[in-house]
């Protein structure tokens, strides 16, 4: 099985429309709030406006902090929640709307892996039948359901027979997660949503489910787009990146230039507040003050500028744009990037 | 472990945990031993299953009924485990307090913070209401929370997770403890609030002079808070020593299997090295090695009896028969080695 | 499996590998390796249900107990095979008869007739106002319960408000209200205690339902493009079926003994039939008479209702495991 084989599967996937210069996937403007409880009028702003697109084969990593919305973005890229504005084109067909791919379709050819927890399996159902019920409910007879079930268990490095008739609890947390992986993968998708994959489990572990993604993603030809809040884990495997904050997106750019040089001040706070494995060389200051402030009143105009070092009037009055022109393009969403914003910092852009 | 002219602070000899129930038993700590100095900080490095958290617990005598002990423990000179009732409550949270992982479910959401610590004071103290709140008030300014006044009369939902966590590290600081344990406190928190609290924490040891015991299963954190290091697998002490020293050559091939497959600084393209295998079930651990079936360098004397504690310099300690005493090949560090003996794991 | 292996080294002398060690041939260039193939825990594997037969088995009490309702199930149901006599045989002259008197082994009723057959034909009645409003309720009361907690929104507060009208009114009084607007007879006294106890299940299925569905496996069926009905059949069934199970177990007695009440009353079972409800009615004014024949219906509510409850407890102590 080798690299060419591998590129013939993906270009002659009788399902791909457009060839490979088109996006597999493009969101654009998505939004989604959710009504808070008890307080009239007040919304959850979880995702407030993001747009993106995805090569067919790459890994569009997508990092953030909790509350900023990369779960719900998760969800709906495959429409598990139902966007409030926004729209979604996948491989050139608008999802859910007339004369586009219709929802169950997208389920076909996306799929998702959860973060492993207690209750991403059913615990009362053997490891093979939640490996099995994805095809059987894509129309499969039960007895092929169970084959591909079988299959996919081997494809993650799971003995079928050893593994397949266990539950959930006596499996551990890597052996789930592989699991997870099966499923997704059983009903043939082209592309797999990873939400926190591997940030339950050990680092040991999760180096092996990192390991068996890679070589995945490979054997089958997919395209992912890898959610986590661990930027070591973003980096290693993805192609371009996302950083997301408050709901929006504040940089993107291709994995190796972002880490080298951020540009977004949040992204080099992210960057900097990794712990060093180096005991001589610790963090003394905190690089950014404060926790992540509530979806529910972001601040005006610069979503960021209530923990910004550098922000100043102009970032409360306007907020800025995210200018990405070209795939590999890296670009800030930030004041001090555009020379004409009247931000002090502004005139040397490019590098802040 | 250690030989020190000061008394440690906390000694743990040959500490075994057991939880026995009807169905079976499991083996969750399987003789440790280790020292803490005073105002020294030893952080216990282990994945889940490895009895870390246990080990910990039984230095304040946390564990559920059922749990058996084995083994001796003494915290200030005081044995802990033959500790009862009054004394034993005086420990806790006296002498040696904790501070936890989830925040949101170690405090009552039905008092307010202010309240919560004022209880922990007045029952180790004795003092009125009005002196409580006012010690409360400040140790909420000690922890550096933001109009700590107000947050006084908060409730713990009303608070960000990195807030809870200084309202519980300010809990548990509140009767001056000798030592702080501290049960993976930023595991649940974002990167950024991470370092946040990681350095309150050494800044309080520091300016306090509390002995601390961190339990983590980050080799990052460990390298940012702790002065010494002790590798925990299936319940036993693996290697310890100074951490600069096993970070930078680690004795144990677990060690260097953690280091060689830490994504972290790993940039796209290069692969990671993953340590094949799962963790040994706790309830049947096999004779010899609990690390042998995963090692690379496993030989068949590993197998028969559970390797003795080798000392390849004189703080520093490894369970390996291919580790020498006071001679580490400094050479071929085990890192290395391992990276070089790459096996393609999926 | 056992993770050690026998022959750990090679003859020349060089340590093995990890694979070599694990008895696993070594990494093909593109099959998956199974690293974890070794490392699972040599024990049986049990499915829940066999999980908690194994549980049952070895719970001595709940067997005890378990075993005497069945000594009253099959004697209720092998009763006119048991019974010494006639249940419905009156006897003018062996009215109120104690223990022991010509052959009645439990003596005799207001009427002549013999005890012990009129209680174990009572049994009858009573087992089957006790297991039947329960089981239908269940079925009723479950399926709603099951529909508004995965619907969500205005279905599940419609359902669950309703349910609450009918929840707030006292059993006794809701039983009784409802049988005698029917009228008597024991028919219409099943219908009243159905009524009675879907609400409750009801609300324990909708409970049940709700938190099975925001986990994270519900949602990944939906993922895969499953219909809700397949996602309740295949998913939330076997995940809800338990709660439910263990709370109409422990409904059974409480059926019972609103059944004898309402027989008690008048509003169950009719004369001639013997049920223990009525026979503590009829034979309440003769209790200085025979005191202890009296008090045998009585006694054999208490004995069912109390073993049916007893046994219900171990079934939730075994079924109530977190996996």
């Amino acid at each position: 099985m080798s690299a060419a084989l591998d590129l013939a599967a993906r270009v002659t996937d009788p399902r791909d429309r457009g060839g490979p210069r088109q996006p597999l996937l493009i969101a654009r403007d998505l939004r989604k709030h959710f009504a808070v409880k008890g307080a009239k009028g007040k919304v959850v702003r979880a995702v407030d406006g993001i747009s993106f697109a995805v090569r067919k084969g790459e890994t569009l990593g997508v990092v953030g902090e909790s509350g900023c919305g990369k779960s719900t973005l998760a969800r709906l890229l495959l429409h598990l929640i139902v966007p409030d504005a926004g729209e979604l084109v996948f491989d050139g067909e608008a999802v859910g709307a007339p004369g586009g791919i219709s929802v169950g379709a997208l389920r076909r050819q996306a799929q998702m892996v959860f973060q492993d927890s207690y209750s991403s399996l059913n615990p009362r159902m053997p490891v093979r039948d939640s490996v099995a019920f994805g095809p059987y409910v894509q129309g499969t007879k039960k007895p092929e359901a169970r084959d591909i079930a079988r299959r996919m268990l081997g494809q993650v490095g799971l003995d079928a027979d050893l593994f397949g008739p266990r539950y959930p609890h006596e499996l551990s947390g890597g052996q789930k997660q592989r699991v997870n992986i099966a499923r997704a993968l059983a009903t043939g998708p082209r592309m797999v949503v990873l939400d926190e994959p591997v940030s339950a489990l050990d680092k040991s572990v999760e180096a092996q489910v990192l390991n068996l993604l890679l070589d995945l993603k490979q054997r089958f030809g997919l395209t992912y787009l890898f959610i986590s809040h661990d930027l070591g884990v973003v980096r290693f495997v993805s192609d371009r990146v996302l950083v997301v904050y408050l709901g929006r997106v504040v940089e993107v750019g291709p994995s190796e230039a972002l880490f080298h040089e951020p540009k977004h001040p949040y992204t080099r706070a992210l960057l900097a507040s990794r712990p060093s494995m180096d005991p001589a060389r610790r963090i003394e200051e905190a690089p950014i003050a404060g926790d992540p402030p509530n979806p529910i009143d972001p601040p005006s105009g610069c979503r960021f500028r209530t923990r910004c070092p550098f922000a100043e009037a102009v970032c409360a009055a306007r907020e800025p744009a995210l200018a990405a022109d070209g795939w590999d393009a890296h670009a800030a969403a930030c004041h001090m990037q555009d020379a004409g914003s009247g931000h002090s910092r502004a005139a040397s852009a490019g590098s802040a | 472990m250690d030989v020190g002219i000061t008394t440690p602070l906390a000694a743990v000899e040959d500490l075994t945990v057991r939880f026995v129930t009807r169905d079976t038993t499991v083996h969750a700590v399987n003789g440790v031993s280790f020292a803490v100095q005073p105002g020294e900080v030893l952080c216990i490095l282990g994945e889940s299953g490895s009895g870390k958290s246990v080990t910990l617990r039984a230095l304040m005598r946390l564990l559920p009924r059922h749990a058996q002990l084995g083994g001796a423990v003494r915290v200030g000179g005081q044995d802990v485990l033959a500790m009862r009732g009054r004394a034993l409550r005086a420990l806790r949270g006296g002498l040696v307090s904790m501070v936890f992982q989830e925040p949101m479910t170690a405090l009552d959401p039905v008092y307010t913070i202010g309240q919560q610590i004022g209880e922990t004071v007045r029952q180790h103290t004795g003092c009125d209401r009005g002196t409580a709140r006012a010690k409360a008030l400040e140790l909420l300014e000690l922890v550096r929370v933001p109009s700590a006044a107000q947050r006084l009369d908060a409730y713990p939902h009303e608070l960000s997770g990195g807030l809870r966590q200084r309202a519980m590290i300010a809990m548990a600081l509140s009767c001056g403890p000798r030592l702080l344990l501290a049960d993976e406190p930023t595991t649940a928190l974002d990167a950024t609030v991470q370092i946040q609290v990681l350095i309150l924490l050494r800044r309080l040891q520091r300016d306090l002079g509390m002995g601390m015991i961190f339990v983590t299963h980050d080799l990052g954190v460990a390298a940012e808070i702790a002065d010494r290091i002790a590798v925990m697998y299936a319940g036993r002490v693996v290697e310890s020593g100074p951490v600069a020293d096993v970070l930078r050559a680690p004795a144990h091939p677990y060690t260097a299997g953690l280091l060689a497959s830490t994504v972290h600084e790993r940039s796209r393209g290069e692969p990671v090295t993953a340590i094949p295998g799962s963790p040994p079930d706790m309830r049947r651990l096999p004779a010899g090695c609990a690390f042998a079936p995963r090692c690379a360098h496993c030989q068949s004397a590993c197998m028969i009896g559970d390797p003795p504690p080798r000392h390849p310099a004189p703080d520093r300690m490894a369970r390996c028969l291919r580790v020498a005493d006071d001679a580490l090949k400094s050479s071929l560090p085990w890192s290395m080695s391992y990276e070089t003996e790459r096996r393609d794991h999926s | 499996m056992t993770v050690m292996a026998s022959q750990p080294v090679m003859a020349s002398g060089q340590p093995m590998a990890a694979e070599q060690v694990m008895g696993l041939p070594g990494p093909e260039p593109d099959a998956a390796a199974a690293p974890d193939a070794h490392a699972l825990p040599a024990i049986t594997v049990r499915s829940y249900w066999q999980s908690v037969g194994y549980r049952l088995r070895h719970d001595p009490a709940t067997l005890c107990f378990a075993a005497i309702v069945l000594l009253i199930v099959l004697a209720a149901v092998f009763a006119p095979l048991v019974a010494p006599d006639n249940p419905f045989q009156e006897s003018i002259i062996g009215r109120l008869k104690p223990f022991g008197w010509r052959g009645h082994l439990l003596g005799t009723d207001e009427l002549g007739r013999d005890m012990l057959s009129r209680l174990l034909f009572g049994g009858r009645v009573a087992l089957l106002m006790g297991v039947v409003p329960v089981l239908i309720a269940s079925v009723v009361g479950g399926t709603l319960g099951v529909i508004g907690g995965f619907a969500g929104g205005m279905i599940n507060t419609a359902t669950m408000r309703t349910m609450d009208v009918f929840y707030a009114f006292p059993s006794v009084l809701l039983a009784v209200a409802i049988a005698g607007a029917m009228g008597g007879g024991i028919a219409n006294g099943m219908i009243a205690l159905t009524l009675v106890f879907i609400p409750p299940i009801c609300r324990v299925a909708e409970t049940a339902t709700t938190q099975v569905r925001g986990l994270d496996f519900i949602e990944a069926a939906r993922a895969s493009g499953a219909r809700p009905l397949t996602i309740i059949r295949h998913h939330v069934l076997g995940n809800v079926l338990g709660p439910v199970f263990i709370y109409a177990s422990s409904l059974v007695s409480v059926s019972m003994l609103l059944a004898s009440g309402l027989s008690f009353l008048g509003l169950g079972v009719r004369p001639p039939t013997p049920d223990w409800g009525l026979m503590l009615s009829t034979l309440r004014q003769s209790i200085w008479v025979v005191p202890w024949v009296c008090a045998l219906p009585g006694v054999a509510i208490f004995i069912t209702s109390f073993c049916f409850n007893l046994v219900s407890d171990g079934l939730r102590a075994a079924m109530d495991v977190r996996m």
